[in-house]
């Protein structure tokens, strides 16, 4: 008996250095996250309260971080910038380090919330393409509070297996040839845009009865939703579950390399042009650290490495320069000037966002009622 | 007298965990941004073609909930209560493995079983079975039949033999002997039982926002959004707090209804 049990345990373990072993072979293929430039981080140590958005980094970068500096990086999720603003606000707020989009920005610079970024500590954001912070300027005049992180559109994602009309226009959202096949988007800007975009309207509109029409039209629209989603749109349609959807370009990338038969495009209407920029809220106690990272992400080599993993578009010319044709060329990854003409930056709407949430919360409200 | 002793603790508890927070939500509600106001408060109060409809078809939801529930766990409580107590404790054990279980990774479950494994069954991946009102049912009434079937099961069990036999001896046939004898005893069970079924079904939200691929609004997936949207400096919120109250003043009508109706404190099964 013993003997069995010995031999038993042998052969497990023999199974286990096996996998061990291969484990081992598989990450020789892996990719290279080496410092661009060579750079050489400093013991920092202490903690780093980072608030992201979901599958929204390479985690390998976090585990260097890490290994580099010493410093313990606490990594929350975030779904939605509201949610965001609100844990901000909270007294007890404790992020050292966030990554709000563009409208959010400017509402934070004009509250008086972010630490002004110390750019001598930042050399790496000589990498940041010039375009990008010809944009990002307009949310965050001369880039003092913020760094652009991602960008992107926003636009439909379909399948073409499904859809065999040509798709360039928002108005495909509202027909009923594809009633249950349909996802919007769940964030009030988002969703109220493209009702505002296929209205004619301007997405920054502050204007109460093209809200109110815009919001008619979303009502209109709920018999033929699959659902109103975020994060998990991109599964359903990998999966063929749905037809149309509105989608961010990282997550239409993200699925399109699932799944072949899926296309994305940006609206003849014009659509939204966004960015997610990393900043330091004023609760941040770390700060050297925070800097530190702000240096890392923009490495040339590691930004590469993280936009080929998240999918999102990067607005670091370094990193722009490493990667294949395959995503230069890509109009989904990169849009050409005509489709950027085309769209437009988010901006905060002051007190007027309470129509945009009232017309939300009734728009929610029929939902299934 | 010297017991009251042994109450403090639960008095602590009660001012700690359900004195303060009360109070923080009345605060919140009638506050925004440090100000005191009662515009929020009343603008959500007054909000009949929104709030008001969806709490209105959540306690529809709840009820059709609590019903389902009942009618299918009374006959399995009963069976089980008229088993041996070995086998009937086996069997009411394999009903609450189930619950060993995290609720959202349940209720996750049953999104996968619905979206991509029933269609993949019956051979038509692309039809869904989420996100309408029959799904969510069928998950609510899943994840809540537990709570029918202890009080019901506790209360059934503990009904004295003697007076089933009595009413037969009488010469009261099964039909009757149940309606005139077993139904009434178990009133307490009943009422507990709806209670622990109609409470949390009128407050959920991870079921319709999972199930219902965020299309079925109930009354907690408006509290959960009023959080999100918060707008203001220092974060409003108002409607969120105001929606709250409103809720809790329904729990607390529909638990005093239910204590109504079970006046007999002293048997068991009474929970709240």
């Amino acid at each position: 008996m013993k003997k069995l049990v010995s031999l038993v345990l042998a052969l497990a373990m023999a199974l286990l250095c096996t996998a061990a072993f291969t484990g081992c072979k598989g990450s020789e293929e892996e990719a290279d996250y080496s410092f661009a430039d060579g750079d050489q981080y400093e013991y920092i140590g202490g903690e780093l309260n980072i608030l992201n958005w979901g599958e929204y980094i390479d985690e390998e970068l976090i585990t260097i971080f890490e290994e580099e500096t010493g410093v313990k990086i606490n990594y929350a999720k975030m779904t939605s910038n509201e949610e965001m603003l609100m844990k901000l606000r909270s007294p007890d707020c404790i992020y050292d380090l966030c990554f709000p989009s563009d409208y959010i920005i400017e509402q934070l610079i004009a509250q008086d919330m972010l630490v002004e970024l110390d750019m001598s500590k930042i050399p790496n954001a000589k990498n940041i393409s010039e375009k990008m912070l010809g944009i990002t300027d307009s949310f965050d005049p001369g880039n003092k509070y913020s760094l652009p992180y991602m960008w992107g559109t926003v636009g439909i994602l379909y399948n073409t297996k499904m859809v065999d009309e040509e798709v360039d226009s928002w108005d495909i959202l509202w027909n009923e040839k594809y009633a249950g096949k349909i996802w919007q988007y769940d964030s009030v800007r988002d969703a109220i845009a493209v009702s505002l975009l296929r209205l004619g309207y301007d997405i920054n509109t502050r204007n109460a009865d093209e809200v109110n029409k815009a919001k008619e039209e979303l009502i209109k629209q709920i018999p033929l939703l699959k659902g109103c989603g975020t994060d998990n749109i991109k599964t359903s349609m990998q999966k063929n579950k749905a037809a149309l959807a509105v989608v961010y370009s990282g997550d239409a990338l993200e699925a399109m390399d699932k799944n072949p038969n899926l296309a994305y495009v940006v609206p003849k209407e014009g659509s939204n042009v966004w960015f997610d920029n990393v900043v330091i809220p004023k609760s941040a106690k770390n700060l050297e650290a925070a800097h530190a990272f702000i240096n890392f992400i923009n490495d040339a080599n590691l930004a590469a490495r993280n936009t080929e993993y998240i999918y999102y578009s990067t607005p670091n010319q370094g990193a722009l320069d490493r990667l294949d044709e395959a995503y230069i060329g890509d109009e989904a990854y990169n849009p050409s000037e005509e489709t950027l003409s085309r769209c437009s930056v988010f901006h905060d709407l002051g007190d007027f966002v309470d129509v945009f949430n009232s017309a939300w919360s009734e728009y929610k409200s029929k939902m299934g009622n | 007298m010297k017991r009251k002793v042994f109450a403090y603790p639960y008095i602590v508890w009660m001012i700690l965990f359900i004195v303060v927070p009360m109070f923080f939500i009345f605060y919140y509600a009638v506050n925004v941004g440090g100000q005191f106001t009662l515009t929020k408060f009343w603008s959500t109060l007054t909000d009949v073609k929104n709030n008001w409809l969806v709490l209105w078809n959540s306690i529809v939801i709840a009820l059709k909930t609590t019903a389902i529930c009942l009618i299918i766990a009374y006959p399995i409580a009963y069976i089980l209560s008229n088993m041996k107590k070995s086998v009937a404790g086996f069997i009411s054990l394999l009903f609450f493995v189930p619950m060993w279980m995290n609720f959202i990774l349940r209720t996750y479950s049953w999104y996968a079983i619905l979206e991509y494994f029933i269609p993949g069954l019956i051979g038509k991946p692309e039809v869904s079975f989420t996100g309408t009102e029959f799904s969510v049912l069928l998950v609510l009434v899943y994840d809540f039949l537990p709570f029918m079937i202890l009080p019901l099961y506790n209360t059934l069990s503990k009904i004295d033999k003697s007076l089933i036999e009595a009413s037969r001896d009488l010469g009261a046939n099964p039909v009757k002997t149940f309606f005139r004898v077993v139904l009434p005893l178990s009133v307490p069970g009943i009422v507990s039982g709806i209670t622990m079924v109609f409470v949390p079904a009128i407050t959920t939200f991870t079921v319709p926002f999972i199930i219902g691929n965020g299309v079925f609004t109930l009354y907690g997936s408006k509290i959960d959004e009023a959080f999100h949207q918060a707008t203001g400096v220092v974060g409003d919120y108002a409607v969120g707090s105001t929606l709250s109250i409103i809720l809790v003043i329904c729990v607390l009508i529909s638990t005093l209804i239910m204590n109504y109706f079970d006046k007999d404190k002293e048997s068991g099964g009474q929970v709240l």
